[in-house]
């Protein structure tokens, strides 16, 4: 489906249909003293082929380093296929098209993920996707609290282990409508949650992150009963990748997490500076009409054809109005089509292949590093692709030590780095960052 | 033809009630609410227990095409609500003054019969939106 931009006749016969004589005029009641002429520092326009150079020289600046950072979004291989499939013209658009008569392949498409999706997580539904990981715990936040009633509390406890960084987010998003964020005690030698724990009052959901920010497996399975046990939700954060692995959220305890969010980058998008990337949210049935964001459904056609249509749009602001479960009404349909596409080309056994590859990178980079004299594991116990490194000295040094040899040498929590080595590092990668480990700490004993 | 009987008091916002020999209060939505609805899909209900304000959120009905607020006529606190709506929400097109009744209260103050709509008042009600 084509985009066509008015032309410069159509806005002439409008503008001449209401009597305007410039579209400026439409802005007149604005007083002229508000109106800003120009901006500061923002410069003027460019031509494409300005833009692409500048574009080009920039992306040079990175120069092009060895990346050992994960800390929640991560370098993989993305086959070439993906981004080809992804970016022809009938996927190529910033915004989905929804019109069922006019977009079935789209809606197919955003279908096909959400069932794939509900597959990795183990649970019932999925929503078309979010914006990106953090904004989805704020999301998940706001739908435990409309769908866990009898909690009125407000209160959203944490497991130690939630990304820091998906906090703030969740606090900026949902901090202001009387919900609180918490978090529970860590146990200081697994760096998971503390063996005794305390509730408190009506408590309306329990986050848990697996694998959790400093890379630890936490006990999911007695942290979800427990929760239960008193009334909780339970929130899953998690890798999308992992549960190629680990036990999906659905499986969690006796009754399994109610709603699965997490980031889902590393499944097909590139890490680009950031951005754009996906959140998915997944739940069980109980909770659908609570979700926030658009749900593609299956259906027939008079005729008794198959065909997709968006579902359960009551719930949405064009319909609810103020009382919309929530004001989420875009998805990230480009990179979702991606994701689909790179988990269709690498089928479950390819995302197992992957996983397990990143997984026995990270053990070997481990086990290397911490062959050195001062560097020791933070935390004990097993790992998915990556561990938190304690030095005998300040992390920041170090990593600009690493940065001048072209190495992200991972993520600085301060008191230990985290590193990550996906299926992307070679061996030879590995050795290379770990002689220059070595090299920089005989240094500068 | 719409349904509309006799026994029961209406409010414009297409609620109906019916006064139990207990003292409590059922409540539901009429049969013209049902019909301009179309098919209920959902039925969102309070919490037995719940202190609900005269012309407060009561309950949400949803049907394919819309979802509508339910609002409490009076006020009161919820004794009983209708749970076998939440597997069957249709019941409430086939049945809206019976089987499809959505909350029974215990009224905190006097019912006002004056607020309220009889069924002829109601009915001029229907009349004048048909018009």
């Amino acid at each position: 489906m084509p985009f066509i931009p008015h032309t410069e006749d159509d806005t002439r016969e409008m503008l001449a249909a209401i009597g305007a004589s410039s579209i400026d005029d439409l802005f007149d009641e604005i007083p002229p003293q508000l109106l800003i002429k120009s901006l500061d520092g923002v410069p003027t326009g460019l031509s494409e082929m300005e833009i692409s150079r500048l574009m080009h020289q920039r992306a040079a600046q990175d120069g092009a380093p060895l990346c050992f950072i994960g800390a929640g979004a991560y370098e993989h291989h993305i086959p070439q296929a993906v981004w080809d499939i992804a970016t022809r013209g009938e996927y190529y658009s910033a915004y989905t098209p929804y019109q069922a008569e006019a977009s079935q392949g789209t809606l197919q498409t955003i279908y096909e993920y959400q069932t794939m999706i509900t597959e990795l997580t183990g649970l019932d539904v999925s929503n078309a996707s979010l914006y990106d990981g953090a904004s989805g715990l704020a999301e998940a936040s706001l739908m435990a609290v409309r769908s866990n009633r009898k909690a009125k509390s407000g209160r959203i406890l944490l497991a130690p282990g939630v990304n820091p960084n998906y906090e703030k987010v969740a606090v900026a998003i949902a901090g202001h409508q009387n919900i609180t964020f918490e978090r529970l005690p860590m146990n200081g030698s697994t760096g998971n949650a503390a063996d005794k724990l305390d509730a408190g009052r009506e408590p309306v959901a329990l986050v848990i992150q697996q694998p959790s920010f400093p890379g630890t497996l936490e006990d999911v399975d007695r942290l979800t009963d427990w929760a239960h046990e008193r009334g909780a939700l339970v929130i899953a954060v998690v890798n999308p990748l992992s549960l190629a692995l680990l036990k999906a959220p659905g499986s969690w305890g006796t009754r399994g997490a109610d709603i699965a969010v997490g980031e889902g980058q590393p499944l097909g998008v590139p890490l680009s500076s950031g951005g754009p990337y996906f959140g998915f949210m997944t739940c069980r049935q109980e909770h659908v009409r609570q979700m926030p964001g658009r749900i593609v459904g299956r259906t027939t056609d008079l005729d008794d054809n198959p065909g997709f249509t968006l579902t359960l749009q009551a719930r949405e602001q064009h319909i609810r109005r103020s009382k919309a479960t929530s004001n989420i009404c875009t998805n990230q349909g480009l990179m979702v089509t991606a994701a689909t596409i790179y988990m269709s080309l690498l089928g479950f056994e390819g995302l197992r292949k992957v996983a397990l590859r990143a997984q026995q990178n990270t053990a070997l980079l481990v086990r290397q590093l911490t062959a050195l004299p001062g560097v020791q594991r933070l935390y004990e116990g097993p790992h998915f692709h990556e561990v938190a490194i304690s030095l005998d000295r300040p992390v920041a040094a170090v990593l600009q030590e690493l940065a001048r040899r072209n190495i992200l040498g991972g993520y600085d929590l301060g008191n230990a780095l985290l590193v990550c080595a996906t299926e992307t590092k070679t061996a030879a990668d590995i050795d290379h960052y770990v002689d220059a480990m070595r090299d920089i700490l005989a240094k500068q004993d | 033809m719409i349904e509309l009987p006799g026994d029961l008091l209406y409010t414009e916002e297409h609620e109906w009630l019916r006064r139990e020999d207990d003292g409590s209060v059922t409540i539901g939505i009429t049969d013209h609410a049902q019909a301009a609805l179309g098919d209920l899909v959902y039925v969102e209900l309070p919490e037995v227990g719940q202190e609900l304000d005269s012309g407060g959120d009561m309950a949400v009905v949803e049907s394919v095409k819309a979802a509508s607020d339910v609002y409490s006529p009076i006020a009161g606190v919820v004794e009983e609500v209708n749970e076998s709506l939440a597997d069957d929400p249709e019941i409430i097109n086939g049945d809206p003054y019976g089987s499809g009744w959505i909350v029974r209260l215990r009224p905190s103050e006097k019912i006002n019969e004056d607020e309220l709509l009889s069924p002829i008042a109601y009915q001029e009600l229907l009349d004048e939106e048909d018009a």
